[in-house]
């Protein structure tokens, strides 16, 4: 039968010992759109670039930083369908930890279980790895936590990074930027400064999208606020 | 009678200031034939974390041994102790996975929280249904005359010593008044810095 031709593993090992696609969806995530994540004492902040490919596009429609539980937020690189699928996956791990436990996730165990179905898709018959790593940020115990989740399901602790397009550029700026000691508000301008440095074009509340985390949970900013963090970088 | 009923037995929990107390009668019987008195059926599942299990004495077993192995997985899993609360949402889970065809037990959980340091109790229905009251639970053959006992000689803020006596009283007094539980009993009375752990002498008739 035609259904059963791809029901084997398509990620298999070339005679080098590599995945080659699992490398195919990393070099999808890097030419996507830049994300950056910084951790801050109070807080963590998400931005990344929202541009359309045409200026009849509704942009106040289109949404890449989404709510997965009152203190958790992510976004991503690489590409949206795949990312959809995520978010959808990441708001049932999280309502099945609360109805189990009845408290809210811990950040930490969404990422973990998040990695788990990323890997699952590297390993199974009749799909494809993710083209999207996401950044993962949250509050809970009192601390701020931001992770970025691979299409391998691997997945890294950050105080500050950068993905997709530019994302070598972006680190270096962060390391010379980050200091241990940063607050929540310049989080966010150092967020929106290092995806200044790669935009082209002029930046407005309409063509990035930042989200804050602190101890009053996870909140996407308007296009207005944002308007307002780059009147005061200007 | 309820199959609830067959084998006999009751817990009872009690808060106090900074502590709990949580108690148990030591009978295994099949309806009115005793057949061991050294029968315990709350058990020790952290550092100030207790659960009583009266009911059928083989769900008690299976219940326990099931409870103990989702815990180790949980702590495993998030590298970090089980919270009273959490616990009691982790057996209502348990219990309520068996609506139609439920484990005989009906137990009780009390605790300290380990940061906060609150003392915690509750009582759940065999399918998992919580009572989170202020002051005292109680389940198995004798809770009416636990009622009654606890309803009478619980006081609000007692000492560990005070919340000892009074527990003691309350289960030993209740459960001489019932043919399905009795025959010794144990007492834990948990504080922060200590777990005191007591046998009472009973009537063994």
């Amino acid at each position: 039968m035609a259904t059963e031709r791809y029901s084997f593993s398509l990620t298999t090992f070339s005679p080098s010992g590599k995945l080659v696609q699992i490398e195919y969806a990393l070099a999808a995530v890097a030419a996507g759109a830049p994300a950056v994540g910084i951790k801050a004492k109070d807080g963590v902040v998400l931005a990344t670039e929202k541009k359309h490919k045409s200026i009849l596009v509704e942009e106040h429609s289109i949404i890449k930083v989404e709510v997965v539980t009152d203190h958790i937020g992510m976004v991503y690189s690489g590409m949206g369908p795949d990312y959809r699928v995520l978010v959808k996956q990441a708001r049932k791990v999280a309502q099945q930890y609360s109805r189990m436990y009845q408290e809210p996730i811990p950040t930490t165990q969404l990422v973990q279980r998040l990695a788990a179905i990323m890997q699952e898709y590297t390993q199974s018959g009749g799909v494809r790895p993710f083209g999207v790593s996401l950044l993962i940020c949250g509050w809970d115990a009192d601390r701020p936590y931001l992770f970025q989740c691979d299409p391998s399901g691997a997945y890294f602790p950050w105080k500050a990074t950068a993905m997709g397009k530019n994302f070598i550029n972006g680190k270096t700026f962060l390391e010379k930027r980050y200091t241990e000691d940063l607050e929540l508000d310049d989080a966010v301008h150092t967020a929106i400064l290092t995806l200044k440095e790669s935009f082209e074009g002029q930046m407005s509340g309409d063509n990035i999208e930042v989200g804050v985390c602190s101890s009053k949970g996870f909140r996407r900013l308007t296009p207005a606020e944002v308007q307002d963090y780059l009147a005061n970088i200007a | 009678m309820s199959i609830l009923h067959y084998n006999g037995g009751c817990v009872v929990a009690m808060k106090g200031k900074n502590c709990v107390a949580v108690a148990t009668d030591l009978r295994f019987g099949v309806q009115g034939q005793t057949i061991a008195t050294d029968f315990e059926r709350v058990f020790e599942l952290g550092p100030h974390l207790y659960i009583g299990l009266p009911g059928l004495a083989t769900d008690t077993q299976t219940v326990y041994q099931r409870l103990q192995f989702r815990i180790k997985m949980y702590e495993m899993r998030e590298g970090r102790k089980l919270k009273p609360q959490t616990l009691m949402a982790m057996v209502q889970n348990l219990l309520y996975e068996r609506r139609f065809g439920p484990y005989f037990v009906e137990p009780v959980i009390a605790g300290l929280n380990a940061t906060t340091k609150e003392p915690y109790i509750c009582a759940l229905d065999l399918i998992g249904c919580a009572t989170e009251p202020a002051d005292f639970v109680v389940s198995g053959t004798c809770s009416e005359s636990l009622y009654g006992m606890c309803e009478t000689t619980w006081r609000e803020d007692m000492e560990p010593d005070d919340l000892f006596e009074c527990i003691s009283q309350s289960l030993v007094n209740a459960f001489d008044r019932d043919a399905l539980s009795g025959w010794g009993a144990v007492v834990h009375v948990i504080e922060h810095d200590k777990v005191t752990t007591r046998y009472l002498k009973c009537r063994q008739d």
